[in-house]
This record gives structure tokens, C-alpha cells and sequence, in this order.
């Protein structure tokens, strides 16, 4: 770095951190390639648990599709400020005199681009396996990039919370899995939507709206708990 | 109004203050109990359409209104030993938590027990017995996040985090599962205009209501002061409350 983080502007700051994200990501790209994989596996448990029928297949795919991006953000997040925390990079974030709330925000771009982004852009392969309906998977695709940021945001706070506890893997779904069942309901309802050939903007328009205020106010929650997380 | 206020924040006067107030709350809310049952149980009048199963409402109806307001009582409790840095709100959230947790529980085990003879199962996914289960979720995870600190400093403030997102999200919650699915009744209590239940019927349930944030607030003082004894034992009052207790026994 050329500049000290005093001198940078607070955008630069934090374009500064997405890209150190992104790129810390890029460097290992297995970390990138599981939760697709992870995606992928338990996309192929459901027929083997649920029968092969093509007709039965199609009615379960946005529920299915849906519990399985649920899952696999889920799991990711957990890492999402493991590494910073171990190292002590996270209380040089801390006393920055950037606002946490936006480095915070960074994290959970960076997070969502990884998991959300990626898994939405190949969301229509693994819809098609599980023969959901052309017209539907436009819409699955649309309401995977809108959930998956609130689910990101959500996660994250799970993660803020539990960063410093050795045994914090299964205690992140306890605290998180509650606050993801909205997006879960509206998800796979705007899926269902499209399926039965419904119009789907409204539950989208929930979806975003379900963004916005996560944007709004998870950040601050985030930020909170990595100073508790810091301070135990 | 400000002296009380600070001296809600010292553990040895709302530890005196609190075995003073049990001390008459208690026994007032377990006579209160037991009449509200004996009113609802026997002496009201059984439903026209489905007998006397209904008469499970002044359980589990209590049970259910105490459970919700309880999370908000937490998550005012964590916002407060947040802003103010009070301990003794961390003590009052930290109650909250299993107290709240064990009514959500009972709301749903009723409401079950209920649902068998009526509906003919004893679990619908309906948008409110499935909105009591995540609320279930929802205590349980702030008990299992608070047990999973070893710095109970920090597990407090990390529990009233989690709260107060928790409040942000059950009305959220609340709303999508309702959407989702409805097969309970509409409320049939309204504050305004004319509610849909019987007078007869309704008074014990209002008693019964009453009686049970009482028995709450009983059963949170009684886990405050638990709480307090631990939190405070190497500290001078304790010592001697426990070495005073020892001889003078329950003279004071």
C-alpha cells in the first residue's frame, strides 16, 4: 500500500478492502468452488431422497433450490471474519478511522459476490436438473441475486457475533436460521410463482425491500458484534 | 426518578428490593393462578360448538401473549444494558431468555393438546403455531449463544445484540408467515370494536392474562437474584448475606 489508511478517502478505503477480499478469495479458489459444489451434491440428494419422477421433481425445484442456496450461504459465512480475527487484521479495522459500518459492508460484498452472485449465475444448470420450468428460471435467478444479499447480510452478523468462540459452526444456524425464513418464504414463493405462471414481481419486490432494510440496519449489528467479539 | 433509576444498577438493592417485592407478588400471583383456573376450568360455560376442549384458551392464550411480550422485554432489557452499560439489565435479559423460552414452550404444547381433538392433529403448519416455533428458535438462541462465551461480560452484550435483531425481525417474521399460511382464527380479542368471545368467557381470560405476567415477573426476579448471587459471590454483601443467613436464618 502506497498511502497509510489514515490518508484514503473513506471510498477508496473501502474499495481497497473489497478488492483485498475478492483477491484473497481468487487465491484459493477451492473456497470458492465448494459452496458451488456443496450446491451441486445436495442437488442430487433430493431425487435420490424424493424418487426421480420428473412431474414430482418440478413441483419440489423452487422449494429444493431454494433451502440449498439457503444452506450453502450459510455455511460460508461463517468464515467470513475467521481469518482476520486469528491474524488481527480485524482490530486494525477497529480502530481505522474509516466508519466500521462501511468496511463492514465491504465484507459482506465481498461474501456475496463469492457465494450469492455465483451460485444465482449458476442456479439455472442445477434448475434445469431438477426440471423446473424454462419460464421459472429467470425469476429463480432474479430472486437468488436479491435473497442471497439479505441472507449474506444476516449471516454476517451471525458470524460478527461468534467469530471468537472456538466452537462456533453449528451455533451460527441456531442464531441465523430463524432470521432467514422470510427470504426462504418469498424466495420460493416468487419461484412458485413463475412456475404456475403467476406474476412475480410482488415477492420480488418484497425481496428487495427485505434488502434495503437489511443494508439499512445489519451493518451496525455487524459492527457491534465484532467489537463485542473483539473485546471477549 | 433518577436516584431509582441508579439504583436499579446496584445488584445489592435490587436484590432487597426484589426478595421484598416477592415476597407479597409471589404469593398473590399463585392465589391469583389458581382462581383464574378454577373460574375458567369450572365455572364458565362450556363452547357451543367444540364443548369443553376450548377451556384450554386460559392456559395456553396467557401462556402465548406472556412468551411475545417477553422477547420484547428482553430485547428492551439488552438495549438498555447496551446504551447505559447497566449490569443489572444484562441480569434482567439474561433471565428473560429460559423463562420466555419455557412459555413459548407451553403456548405450543397446549395449543397441540388443543389442536388434536379440533382439528384432528397435533401439529398444523399454520403461520402462527409455525411463527411460535420460530420464536422458540429465536430464545433458545440467545440461551445457546450466552452458554457458549466463557467472558459473561461479552456473552451479555452478544445476547442483547442478538435480541434486538431478533425485534427487528419477528414483527418481519410474523408478517411473511402469515402471508405464507393461515388456518388459525382471526384474533378474536380486539381492544377496539366488538371482540368476537363472550364476556363470560372473556373476563377469566383477562384474569388468567394477568396473572400470568405476574407469574413472569415472579419467575424472573427469582432467576434475577440467582443470577445477581453468582455474578456478585466474591463481593463483601454477599458474603456476609451468606454468613448472616447462616445464623441468623429467616429472621430477616
Amino acid at each position: 500500500m502506497s498511502a497509510s489508511a489514515s490518508q484514503l478517502t473513506t471510498a477508496q478505503f473501502c474499495a481497497r478492502l473489497l478488492r483485498r477480499q475478492l483477491v484473497l478469495a481468487v487465491r484459493r479458489p477451492v473456497e470458492i468452488g465448494n459452496p458451488i459444489l456443496f450446491f451441486a451434491m445436495v442437488v442430487a440428494l433430493f431425487p435420490l431422497g424424493l424418487g426421480p419422477a420428473p412431474g414430482q421433481l418440478s413441483g419440489f425445484a423452487p422449494g429444493v433450490l431454494w433451502i440449498i442456496a439457503l444452506l450453502s450461504n450459510l455455511l460460508t459465512s461463517d468464515a467470513v471474519f475467521r481469518g482476520d480475527f486469528d491474524d488481527g487484521n480485524l482490530e486494525q479495522l477497529l480502530i481505522a478511522p474509516q466508519p466500521l459500518y462501511l468496511s463492514v459492508l465491504a465484507y459482506i460484498g465481498a461474501h456475496w459476490i463469492i457465494t450469492g452472485l455465483l451460485l444465482a449465475l449458476v442456479s439455472p444448470l442445477f434448475a434445469v436438473m431438477l426440471n423446473l420450468p424454462a419460464q421459472a428460471i429467470w425469476v429463480l435467478v432474479g430472486s437468488l441475486l436479491l435473497g442471497t444479499g439479505t441472507l449474506s447480510l444476516l449471516g454476517c452478523i451471525g458470524a460478527a457475533l461468534t467469530v471468537g468462540l472456538k466452537r462456533g459452526g453449528m451455533l451460527i444456524s441456531l442464531l441465523i436460521l430463524p432470521l432467514y425464513m422470510p427470504v426462504l418464504i418469498f424466495g420460493s414463493a416468487a419461484v412458485k410463482a413463475a412456475v404456475l405462471g403467476n406474476p412475480a414481481g410482488p415477492y420480488l419486490a418484497i425481496l428487495g425491500g427485505m434488502l434495503c432494510l437489511a443494508v439499512a440496519l445489519a451493518p451496525f449489528a455487524v459492527a457491534a458484534g465484532l467489537r463485542i467479539s473483539i473485546d471477549a | 426518578m433518577w436516584s431509582f433509576f441508579h439504583k436499579l444498577g446496584s445488584p445489592p438493592w435490587l436484590y432487597k428490593i426484589s426478595g421484598s417485592i416477592l415476597r407479597w407478588l409471589l404469593p398473590i400471583t399463585l392465589v391469583a393462578l389458581a382462581v383464574g383456573l378454577t373460574w375458567g376450568l369450572l365455572f364458565t360455560a362450556p363452547d357451543f360448538r367444540q364443548g369443553n376442549s376450548y377451556r384450554i384458551i386460559y392456559i395456553h392464550v396467557p401462556a402465548a401473549v406472556v412468551a411475545l411480550a417477553g422477547y420484547y422485554i428482553m430485547a428492551i432489557a439488552g438495549a438498555v444494558s447496551l446504551i447505559w452499560k447497566m449490569k443489572m439489565a444484562d441480569v434482567a435479559m439474561k433471565a428473560c431468555a429460559p423463562i420466555g423460552a419455557a412459555f413459548t414452550f407451553v403456548a405450543l404444547l397446549t395449543g397441540a393438546i388443543w389442536g388434536k381433538p379440533t382439528w384432528g392433529a397435533w401439529w398444523v403448519w399454520d403461520a402462527r403455531i409455525t411463527s411460535m416455533l420460530v420464536l422458540l428458535f429465536l430464545y433458545l438462541g440467545v440461551v445457546a449463544l450466552y452458554e457458549a462465551f466463557d467472558n459473561k461480560e461479552a456473552a451479555s452484550k452478544a445476547c442483547a445484540v442478538l435480541s434486538l435483531v431478533g425485534m427487528v425481525n419477528i414483527p418481519i417474521i410474523y408478517k411473511s408467515v402469515d402471508w405464507w399460511y393461515s388456518l388459525h382464527q382471526p384474533a378474536s380479542i380486539k381492544l377496539t370494536g366488538g371482540s368476537t368471545i363472550d364476556s363470560s368467557m372473556l373476563y377469566p381470560l383477562f384474569w388468567m392474562i394477568a396473572s400470568f405476567y405476574a407469574l413472569f415477573a415472579c419467575a424472573m426476579m427469582l432467576n434475577m437474584r440467582v443470577e445477581i448471587l453468582q455474578r456478585e459471590a466474591r463481593t463483601g454483601w454477599v458474603k456476609r448475606l451468606a454468613l448472616g443467613g447462616a445464623s441468623r436464618g429467616a429472621k430477616s
